[in-house]
């Protein structure tokens, strides 16, 4: 049997389900930060069976949904250049940047590659050593340590034609600037369990002591996310606000030390620039000195034509939580998974798709 | 993106390479992140590596903990 069956049990579901009806005895606003759990909902359609004043709005946590035009024009341009192989992973293909996307870079006839892991990216360097491979890192905490464990064997095994883009992107700061919005009025956060496997419940504690936001670490089943909500209407119909954990199975409160350290030897701290958000300082992710010999950026200069958003796209909205993906005026028109007109609607677990693919559009 | 899956580790070999058993289907996975993981344990796989040991007891102590809520009344939902 695999592990996860008990987490999908209609039973406990049912009886999670009353427990929320008994508690949630007031209107709430929760943001499920992580774009996993986005796509879990609107699967099992868990809205539909929350009590009808309890909003879930869904935040920034789709990585490729979040990675600026300027990033993703610095991508393509990669797969511009003579004797580079790009390699991504594949929910970056199809996202178009300002001009392009990667996937008509490939179709024009440019090597760009999708792998599965960081490993399959070191293997295609190994196995074709006149070309550079630049890796296209985006990605939250629980991708980074991976890239970091493939840019230390790359330096430990001498690999000089692998490199690294660093898009990545950390969450908790993250949240902070989405509190601070007075648009969205989030009142707790269902708090992403695989970023948090690698993190731990620390660096979300400032949300709880800073802004009183109740937060709970929650899983990708659906008892998992009917356990999390109920433990935050009960944080909010006691007036507590604390972070604990619903995913008790998937993290240590400690989060992985061993990660945390590969990732903090390799990476250190920069700015990150968020669609629809901005710049927010310290979110980013760059190669640390040591390891700044496999950073593409130093290794292959590229010079990308200045960015340009498309405007009929609200995707940054979205990513906030201001604006629901259905009052896009070009959802399930212009914009479809087909021909995505914006990154929301791209990625699997992108807000648009989740919504497109799942849901009546809202319009029940 | 950040989906990892709950997988049984079969056997470990060389440089901190395992196979996994993902639901009857083998991969081979790297146990850089997750060094303490012994063969038999589950572990959580995202993109070729094993990211974290699942904690058994854990899991089956919370599933417990759900059955003693009350069960729904179907005209309640
Ligand atoms: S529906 Fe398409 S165009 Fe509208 S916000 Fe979503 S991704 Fe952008």
């Amino acid at each position: 049997m695999d592990l996860s069956t008990g987490f999908r049990d209609p039973d406990l579901a049912a009886r999670l389900i009353k427990a929320i009806h008994d508690t949630a005895t007031r209107p709430m606003t929760l943001m499920e930060v992580c774009g996993t759990h986005t796509m879990a909902i609107a699967k099992y359609g868990l809205r539909g069976v929350l009590p009808e004043d309890v909003r879930l709005l869904s935040g920034p946590g789709c990585p490729v949904c979040v990675t600026s035009n300027t990033d993703i024009d610095i991508a393509i341009e990669f797969a511009r250049q003579p004797n580079v192989t790009v390699a991504t992973f594949g929910d970056m293909m199809k996202v178009p940047g300002s001009r392009s996307s990667l996937s008509r870079e490939k179709a024009d006839g440019r090597d760009v590659r999708i792998v599965y892991s960081p490993l399959d990216a070191l293997a295609l360097a190994e196995g074709q050593p006149d070309r550079q491979v630049v890796f296209i890192g985006v990605g939250f905490e629980t991708t980074v340590p991976l890239i970091a464990a493939a840019i230390k064997r790359a330096a430990e095994t001498g690999l000089g034609n692998f490199s690294v883009f660093s898009a990545h992107k950390t969450v908790p700061i993250a949240l902070g600037a989405l509190v601070n919005d007075p648009e969205v009025a989030i009142e707790a956060f269902i708090l992403p369990g695989h970023v948090s496997t690698i993190i731990g419940l620390e660096p979300y504690r400032f949300l709880a002591e800073e802004y009183s936001v109740p937060s709970v670490i929650t899983g990708f089943e659906p008892v998992d996310v009917l356990q999390g909500v109920w433990m935050l209407a009960k944080q909010l119909a006691e007036g507590r606000a604390d972070i604990e954990i619903a995913y008790t199975r998937g993290v240590d409160p400690q989060g992985n030390t061993t990660a945390l350290k590969l990732m903090n030897e390799v990476f250190e701290p920069a700015d990150a620039e968020w669609r629809g958000i901005g710049i927010i300082p310290g979110t980013g992710l760059v190669l640390r000195e040591h390891y700044a010999e496999f950073d593409a950026l130093q290794r292959v200069p590229v010079s990308p034509e200045p960015p340009k958003e498309n405007p009929g796209c609200q995707c940054g909205e979205v990513l906030r939580g201001a604006t629901l993906p259905y009052e896009c005026r070009l959802f399930a028109n212009a914009c479809t998974p087909e021909h995505p007109i914006g990154p929301c609607m791209v990625s699997s677990e992108g807000s648009c798709a989740a919504y497109y693919r799942y849901t009546d559009y809202g319009k029940s | 993106m950040c989906l990892a899956i709950p997988a049984r580790v079969t056997t470990i070999g060389p440089h901190n390479m395992a196979e996994v058993d993902i639901m009857g289907v083998t991969r081979n996975v790297s146990l850089d992140l997750v060094p303490e993981a012994e063969s038999g344990d589950y572990v959580l796989v995202h993109a070729g590596f094993a990211i974290q040991v699942v904690d058994e007891e854990y899991a089956n102590e919370t599933l417990e903990l759900f059955k003693q809520l009350d069960i729904v009344e179907p005209e309640d939902v």
